[in-house]
Order: structure tokens, then C-alpha cells, then sequence
């Protein structure tokens, strides 16, 4: 049932519906049923969802070392690409629907506001793991290079999570929720790499 | 007495009308034939042009009604309007205490008997950048102030919301320290500008927007506009406020709208006007500078944000 062939068949479906979010709130955004304040309403949709997908990934890593879910992991690229993907959307979305392209603003709020700060080096580092991630790539880097680069993924997830953390104002539980997922999900490799000294050199 | 713009068309027959508007589509164009008949609010606005800047436009009532920050009601802007329907805003009273010549519990009938109701076209601008203009239904805080009888001493003015949780799902989570609490000096609270506000749109105050009774205070960031207010206290010291408690750093007593302080979550420059698409230049004290920038004279304000 978990072979990677089955996990192969299951892509196309996962690629319309991970990708059907986007397309539903352009067209809500479009014809104005994105509610009172649209842009705000699209910006926080697409970062969540990039949120969510980053955690994602993270998860079929470690759902990988079960023996049965072993090939899960052929799904990890795509949804890690569509991570990307809406990384670009949501940030596309502040530069110009939130700020019109005035790039001398969009240039000073990302330096002053920490929680700006936080979201765009994590953009910065998703580019080279999103560029890397053909099979040629891997082919050309070698695979040892190729893995050091995507350990940026952490990084990543945890100034993710943080640019959420300190753009909500009082209430952090759901912050919270991805921080502490995060964290346990980078506790298991931790405890992976303890357990097996031979792989560690 | 005056009969106001607000009071032309009936909130029932307003609310009926947008009832029927959802109906269908076909129905909806002829409600938009048959509607200018009538006085409607939404589609008269001309009803508030008198106090109405040119460069501003009235919100509707939906985004003044659907899109609120109240945390008391849920800390997502659809919340209040949406877990405020078992609020019951009547019977109200509001305590007056601290340094007064005698302290007492008024019903809000009895307050709302003594004092002359008028039509406020106020911009609101929310810290977070975000900004509507609202037509308040209020009397002048000053009003109550004079019934209250403050003693010279009084040098700043207390405001407490409500705090019922089983009414107010939000305030069975702290979020925030219950109840909410906000204050203004002595000088601010007499000012003409500022309102305690009692309706919007010719309505009673909707639960989500601060029902029975709100503070308005049009030159600060909107959560000095404290909601649903149960007790005033006068004091001689400046009183806590509860964003500045929760984050003093963040968010400081005064929060007057400041185009060049800025706030190390939101650029203070600019803000989206509710329903534009462009943003706007924030003005300094949200343009009401004329009539309140003699208030901070002496003030740098830089350090008391």
C-alpha cells in the first residue's frame, strides 16, 4: 500500500490539491471575496500555507525512518517546491499589492522590522534548496554537497515559524503549535544522529 | 430637539433592505432602482458630508461591522462579529469612582437623558496600519466628565471594559489581562474630539463595535478607543493601560498617530484605507492636528509614544 510506486500515482492528485488554494484566492481576491481587506487577507493566507508546507516536509523526513512509510519520501520535492512556490507568492503579494513597488519602503521595512527581517532571510535560503532540486543537480553537486545545502531547510522553518511568532499581537497558541512541531521534528534528528554514531562521521 | 441625519432612515427598514439585496441577483438590481427612493445610509452618505473630509469616503457599515479588533470577542478580525451575538449590552451602568466629589453607578438611561447625541464622521487608524472613517453616533466625554464631578486633583481619566466571559468568549483565554483597560490625561479627555460614542450609522452601537458605550478618540491608534465601558476612574497618576502593559516597548500610553514614530511591527508611514487598494500618507494625529497638537507642546514625542 506505502510503495513508492502508490506514492508516485498519489502526485498528480496532491499537485491539484495543494495547488488548488492559490488559484481559489486569486479568483476570491479577484472578484472581491477576500472580505474587507483583501491583500492582507491573501498575504496572511499564502504565508500560512508556505508555513504549512515548510512543516510538511519536515515531517515526511522523519515519517521516512518508519519502515513501512519508507517511500514517502519521493513526495517530499514536489511539496517542498510548492513550499517555494508559495513563499514567492505571499512575498510577490507584499511587494506589490501591500507596498506598489516602492522598493525604497519594502527596502527599510525589511532591515527595521524584525519580523519582516526574519521572513525574508528565509525566503533568501529557500532559493538554493528550490534551485537545486533536480535530479541533475543533485547529479552534478554530488550528494553529500547537495544535502549539506538542504540542511538550510531549518533555518528556514524556524525564522518561518518566528515571523509568524512575532507578527501576531497577543494570542501566539497557533505559532506556538508550528514552533513546538518544529522543534520536536529537529529534537528527532538530534536523537537519530545520537543512536547511530556511524553514521555521524 | 435637533433631529439628526442618522435618525432619516430607520436602522429596521436599512437592515431589511439588505436582506432583501441578498436575496438574488435580480432582486438585487431592482433593490438598487427601488433603494434611491429611500434615504439609506449607505447609499446617502451625503447625510455626514457636513463633517466629511474631501479626501475621505465613508466605510460601509459591513466593513465597519464585520472587520474589528475587539479581543474580548476572539483576537481575528472576524471574531467580534461573529462571537458577539450573546453580549447583552442593556441594562448598562457605569460606575464613577477614585477622585470624585462623590462616587456613584449611573444607568446609561440616565446619562444618555443629560446630554445632546451628535453625528461624528471620524477616521479610525488602527496601529496595525489600517484605517476606516465612521459615522459615531456619541455626546462629548467632557458631558459626563462635568456629571461625574472629578476634584481638582483629578489629573487623568480611567476607563474599564466589561468583563463577562461567559458573554465574551475572548476573555476566557488570557490573551490579554481582563478586564481591559485604557486612560487618557484630564486635558485629552475634555477635549471636543473625543466621544464616548453610543451608536454608528444611525444605529445603536452593534456588540462588535463596543456596545452600549465607547470611548472615540479620533488622533490616537484605535485601541485607546476602549469598548463596552463600565467604570471611569479619576486619578492623579498615570493610570496602566493594557497593550502598554502587555508590551510597553511596543505600544506606549499616549499611541498617538504618528507618521514619524514608528512602531517596530508596522511602518507608522503609511496605511491601507479600508476598501482602497493604494495605500495612504498617515497624517499626523491622524489629521486632527489643528485641533490637538497644542495638547503635546511640551511633549517629545518620540519618548511618550
Amino acid at each position: 500500500m506505502f510503495s513508492t510506486t502508490n506514492f508516485n500515482r498519489s502526485k498528480p492528485i496532491l499537485f491539484i490539491l495543494i495547488l488548488f488554494p492559490s488559484l481559489l484566492w486569486a479568483y476570491q481576491f479577484v472578484t472581491g471575496n477576500l472580505g474587507v481587506n483583501p491583500i492582507e487577507k491573501l498575504m496572511d493566507e499564502l504565508g500560512l500555507m508556505a508555513l504549512r508546507l515548510i512543516i510538511i516536509t519536515l515531517m515526511i523526513t522523519s515519517l521516512s525512518n518508519i519502515k513501512t512509510l519508507k517511500s514517502i519520501v519521493v513526495l517530499r520535492r514536489m511539496i517542498g517546491l510548492f513550499a517555494f512556490y508559495y513563499v514567492c507568492l505571499h512575498f510577490s503579494t507584499y511587494i506589490v499589492l501591500d507596498h506598489f513597488l516602492d522598493m525604497q519602503f519594502i527596502i527599510q521595512d525589511i532591515i527595521k522590522r524584525p519580523f519582516i527581517t526574519f521572513g525574508f532571510i528565509s525566503f533568501l535560503f529557500l532559493i538554493p534548496l528550490a534551485s537545486t532540486s533536480t535530479n541533475n543537480m543533485i547529479k552534478r553537486l554530488g550528494f553529500k554537497l547537495w544535502k549539506k545545502i538542504h540542511y538550510l531547510i531549518y533555518p528556514v522553518a524556524i525564522l518561518a515559524s518566528m515571523h509568524f511568532y512575532v507578527l501576531v499581537r497577543a494570542d501566539k497558541t497557533e505559532p506556538v503549535i508550528y514552533m513546538g512541531i518544529i522543534i520536536l521534528l529537529l529534537l528527532h534528528r538530534i536523537f537519530k544522529r545520537l543512536t547511530r554514531p556511524q553514521l555521524a562521521q | 430637539m435637533k433631529i439628526l441625519g442618522s435618525e432619516i432612515t430607520p436602522y429596521k427598514t436599512y437592515l431589511n433592505r439588505r436582506k432583501f439585496i441578498k436575496g438574488s441577483l435580480a432582486s438585487a438590481m431592482l433593490a438598487t432602482i427601488t433603494s434611491s427612493a429611500f434615504a439609506n445610509h449607505e447609499s446617502d452618505p451625503s447625510i455626514y458630508s457636513k463633517n466629511l473630509n474631501e479626501n475621505d469616503k465613508l466605510n460601509s457599515y459591513e466593513e465597519i461591522t464585520t472587520y474589528n479588533n475587539f479581543y474580548e470577542f476572539g483576537t481575528h478580525k472576524k471574531h467580534p462579529h461573529l462571537n458577539s451575538g450573546n453580549f447583552k449590552p442593556r441594562p448598562w451602568t457605569i460606575k464613577i469612582d477614585g477622585l470624585v466629589k462623590k462616587p456613584q453607578t449611573f444607568d446609561l438611561e440616565k446619562i444618555l437623558s443629560n446630554v445632546t447625541i451628535e453625528d461624528r464622521v471620524y477616521r479610525l487608524r488602527c496601529v496595525e496600519a489600517w484605517s476606516m472613517v465612521i459615522p459615531w453616533q456619541g455626546f462629548q466625554l467632557s458631558e459626563l466628565i462635568r456629571m461625574a464631578e472629578p476634584l481638582s486633583s483629578a489629573k487623568y481619566v480611567q476607563f474599564v471594559t466589561v468583563f463577562r466571559p461567559e458573554e465574551m468568549p475572548g476573555q476566557q483565554k488570557r490573551t490579554i489581562v481582563w478586564p481591559y483597560r485604557e486612560g487618557l490625561r484630564m486635558d485629552e479627555a475634555m477635549n471636543p474630539l473625543t466621544i464616548l460614542a453610543t451608536g454608528l450609522y444611525g444605529h445603536e452601537m452593534p456588540n462588535q463595535n463596543g456596545a452600549p458605550i465607547r470611548l472615540v478618540v479620533p488622533w490616537k491608534y484605535g485601541f485607546k478607543s476602549i469598548k463596552s465601558i463600565v467604570e471611569i476612574r479619576f486619578l492623579d497618576t498615570q493610570p496602566e493601560t493594557s497593550w502598554e502593559t502587555l508590551a510597553p516597548w511596543e505600544y506606549g500610553f499616549y499611541a498617538n498617530v504618528n507618521p514619524n514614530v514608528n512602531h517596530p511591527r508596522w511602518s507608522q508611514g503609511t496605511e491601507r484605507r479600508i476598501g482602497e487598494f493604494k495605500r495612504r500618507e498617515t497624517l499626523m494625529f491622524n489629521g486632527y492636528e489643528k485641533e490637538v497638537a497644542y495638547l503635546y507642546k511640551d511633549l517629545d514625542l518620540t519618548k511618550f509614544y
